[in-house]
């Protein structure tokens, strides 16, 4: 191609002008980089992008509605009844399959967290109420179950359930 | 012939550039101070300088066990602690660090709760007023970019050379001269007829002289530890004022060592970019006569 | 220029987009094969030079904005911020700041070259009138931006700028609380010169097209300032110019690096660093310095004139160094429009362009002893040139004779 171009007389010129383009690209793409990057999540969202949330303090049968990365987010401390009534239902069911034990941490099962928001349209669900002792959204009429799974309404999946990990008996990370 | 006249122009407008810039710096000046404010040797000055983590940890203790009384820093997150540039604390530190500390949270029990990595540094004092009164009127203020707010006004030629060596330390020998500038009683070198105010203290430094922080550092006052490194360094005044400069100079430019690091790759692409340029525009006007 | 045309669309497509907007053509016309004077040297770069720093101001300032608010509780804070903790926020931020120092450093260097070379001159005064309101809005543009990051000398910038409109007379003062949208400077200050500091620099672009598509009219002035006779006067602008432009503007990147790497506070001042405080003054209240002229003819009328007071007059006196350069292309009437072949002329203008450095440099010193008299002084100078200078010489001066071409001229240089 370079040898067909009208002003090539020798190769030593096409190679200047290839070097000087190539260089010339790579500081353009040097530039544009940091000027895409500054529109991520800066580094105060980022430290609040991971917490630490104590649920010792929350007695049984009673749940907090905490924040995590602009979210709320549910942390039930569910009574025995509740977790029997989530695990006895049959998978077939559920609209979203999925156990009660997928849903919780091992060991403690008492403890449900969840993303606070329906996941039909968003709205926040109110607790403690629907048709099966779990929470019911009140915008389209969503009821969820005592491990927060999608069992009548509109929306298409369960609570979701944030990554976290407990790393003390009763501290949670989530994020 | 033409390649030389070329140059001549370029070296031409390249003196422009630099004579025009450098005629801002007359701008570039603050603190009327008496008594000429000696440079130190900061390991962060120049286009090398770096931030000394040891310096910074102990300048943190002087900080948090002296200043922090009575002066906020509350741009300074706990986190920025141990950031990369900065005086290098773990995060496991920063998080106990930050858990000794109890910051106001309206969505919190009470409204306060014990610090997270993320929370800004708390406050000494609610708010302005409550810290003038404590304070005999006077306001301490906050250190977040104090550093970069106090300067020393260098003589023609000096600050023309500034431009040149990128000298930028100047807060940071002011508060160190600051540090060191007080007196007992008003000295000889005084202004005539000048008298001390009741509460305020004498000097060198402080623009007019009259100052209201009684002298907050003396011999001893704060123990360190050896750094990581083992090296000891005297529990002096001068040591402490030099450590709590160059932290107050991290907490003003935190991103510093990055920034010149970044600049040094910038620097060098333009020089290699612009040879190569060069290169191309005379092959590129080399049968053409102008 | 459209009898040049150079353009032949190359397939279907292109002669179709060509009939119904022909952006292909006019690109090739204006950017590619645009016969440029072959002789322009270095200096010619600024122009290219500050489209490149419009265009950094532009991109760097839309990005500042996302992270910057503009309320006078938050908006010192949301600086810092976005120096700590937004991505790349520090280099960003300093490249926009030390940005505004560099434009205008290309921006005097650009309108000195014009006045050296007599570029003003028929049938290029349009091109040199929309030149001045390029930098009237401008150094507008940079003063608004420099109240915005809401530090003290931001603060008693803004004031003691804005009351030069109280020195109108009967309606100054109203003028001034209509501008401030208050009695002092304060949030809604702040808030409109956000608003007019995002608008303004879109508002440059387009008197910059306005610019340049004057310049494609008569084409370059060129340093022998011999018009352009034969085609083989000129090379096309692409690539000879572009690829010399670009060279240019790299070059310019360095000190700008520079600048912004290892020294990105050394053109501001530490003030700046203190939260804006309307109790408390600075000692030194001190324009960016390229206000810095305009500021020192501001100062420099501190004597009343017959019914004009002193405030009065440093207004009219600033604003007149302005309109100075709006009716420049009148003043100096000389057939010849290059300085090199104007050998009175030459002295003037060195001297003037040293007077105008000393303007700079006095309206950074306090304004007493020989400072003000250096002051007035040099004013008195500015507007000499002006008035006095360029209209007499333009009678008494017999230039030196002037090449018949351009072609001749560099055929003489090269063979010298």
């Amino acid at each position: 191609m370079a040898t067909q171009a009208e002003h090539s007389s020798t190769n030593r010129r096409d190679f200047l002008y290839v070097a000087t383009g190539a260089v010339g690209a790579v500081g353009a793409a040097a530039v544009v980089w940091p000027l895409i990057n500054q529109l991520n999540p800066d580094a105060s969202t980022l430290a609040l992008a991971s917490i630490e949330f104590d649920v010792g303090a929350i007695p049984e049968g009673q749940s907090v509605t905490i924040t995590w990365r602009g979210l709320p987010v549910f942390v039930r401390h569910r009574t025995a009844a509740e977790i029997e009534e989530a695990r006895a239902v049959p998978l077939a069911d559920l609209k979203d399959p999925q156990t009660d034990e997928e849903r919780v941490k091992e060991g403690h099962e008492q403890w449900l967290v969840m993303i606070a928001n329906c996941t039909h349209l968003g709205c926040i669900p109110v607790g403690e109420s629907g048709d099966f002792d779990g929470w019911f959204c009140p915008c389209h009429g969503s009821h969820y179950d005592s491990a927060g799974r999608i069992r009548r309404g509109p929306a298409p999946a369960n609570l979701v359930v944030p990554p976290y990990e407990f790393v003390s008996d009763t501290l949670i990370q989530i994020g | 012939m033409i390649g030389a006249i070329d140059m001549f122009k370029t070296k031409f407008i390249i003196a422009a550039v630099a004579a025009m810039v450098g005629l801002t710096s007359v701008s570039a000046q603050a603190a009327e101070a008496g008594a000429p404010i000696e440079r130190q040797n900061w390991s962060f000055a120049g286009i090398f300088g770096t931030y000394d983590e040891n310096q910074l940890q102990r300048g943190f203790q002087v900080f948090r066990e002296v200043c922090a009384s009575c002066h906020g820093a509350s741009l300074i997150a706990f986190r920025n602690l141990s950031e990369p540039g900065g005086p290098g604390f773990s995060e496991e530190q920063v998080k106990a660090l930050a858990a000794e500390y109890e910051v106001e949270d309206p969505t919190a029990e009470g409204g306060r709760r014990p610090g997270i990595p993320a929370d800004r540094w708390p406050s000494p004092f609610a708010n302005d007023q409550e810290a003038r009164d404590a304070n005999g009127g006077s306001l301490p203020p906050d250190f977040s970019v104090l550093a970069k707010a106090r300067g020393v006004t260098d003589p023609f030629p000096t600050w023309v050379f500034n431009y040149f060596t990128g000298y930028q330390e100047g807060g940071a020998d002011y508060i160190h001269a600051l540090l060191n500038g007080y007196h007992d009683e008003v000295p000889e070198t005084a202004p005539e007829g000048f008298e001390l105010a009741e509460g305020k203290y004498y000097n060198d430094y402080f623009p007019g002289h009259a100052i209201g922080m009684a002298p907050p550092l003396s011999d001893g006052l704060v123990t360190y530890e050896p750094g990581e490194d083992g090296v000891t360094v005297p529990e002096t005044v001068e040591q402490y004022s030099t450590d709590v400069a160059a932290f107050m100079m991290w907490m003003a430019e935190p991103h510093l060592v990055s920034r010149k690091q970044t600049g040094f790759v910038v620097l060098l692409f333009l020089v290699l970019f612009a040879g190569l340029m060069y290169a191309t525009k005379r092959k590129l006007w080399a049968g053409i006569e102008h | 220029m459209s009898e040049h045309s150079t353009y032949t669309p190359g397939n279907s497509v292109e002669k179709w987009l060509d009939d119904r907007l022909p952006v292909v053509r006019f690109a090739k016309e204006h950017l590619m094969d645009f016969p440029t004077p072959k002789n322009l040297n270095y200096w010619w770069t600024f122009g290219a030079i500050l489209v490149m720093c419009l265009g950094i101001q532009i991109v760097t300032g839309i990005i500042l904005a996302m992270h910057y608010t503009p309320n006078v509780a938050m908006a010192f804070d949301s600086v810092e911020h976005i120096r700590r903790d937004v991505n790349g926020g520090r280099i960003i931020q300093a490249v926009h700041a030390v940005g505004a120092s560099m434009f205008f450093v290309a921006l005097y260097i650009h309108m000195f070259r014009g006045l050296y070379y007599g570029s003003y001159k028929a049938p290029r005064e349009i091109i040199w009138i929309l030149g001045v309101l390029i930098f009237i809005l401008t150094v507008a543009t940079a003063f608004m931006g420099y109240i915005l990051p809401w530090g003290q000398m931001s603060f008693w910038g803004a004031t003691v700028i804005s009351n030069i409109f109280s020195a109108i007379p009967v309606v100054g003062e109203n003028i001034k609380q209509l501008v401030l949208g208050g009695f002092a400077v304060g949030n809604p200050t702040l808030n409109r010169f956000f608003s007019l500091h995002y608008l303004l620099p879109f508002v440059i672009a387009a008197i910059v097209g306005l610019h340049i598509w004057a310049l494609h009219v008569p084409g370059n002035n060129n340093p022998i300032g011999v018009e352009v006779k034969e085609s083989r006067d000129t090379v096309a602008f692409h690539p000879y110019y572009t690829m010399k432009d670009l060279f240019a503007m790299v070059v310019f990147m360095i000190p700008f690096a520079w600048f912004v790497f290892f020294a990105p506070d050394i053109l501001g001042h530490p003030d700046n660093y203190i939260m804006a405080n309307s109790q408390v003054t600075p000692a030194h209240i001190v324009p960016e310095w390229y206000l810095l002229p305009f500021y020192t003819i501001l100062r420099a009328i501190d004597f009343n004139v017959l019914f004009i007071d002193s405030k009065l007059g440093g207004v009219i006196a600033m604003g007149g160094a302005l309109v100075m350069l709006l009716i420049l292309p009148w003043l100096d009437t000389s057939k010849v429009r290059s300085g090199t072949f104007r050998p009175m002329f030459k002295w003037f203008y060195w001297l003037f362009a040293i007077n105008f450095v000393a303007l700079t440099y006095l309206g950074a010193q306090p304004a007493e002893g020989i400072y003000t008299v250096l002051a007035k002084v040099c004013t008195a100078y500015y507007f000499i040139y002006f008035l006095v200078v360029l209209p007499v010489l333009s009678r008494i001066e017999t230039p030196k004779p002037l090449p018949t071409s351009i072609s001749e001229s560099v055929l003489g240089k090269a063979h010298a």
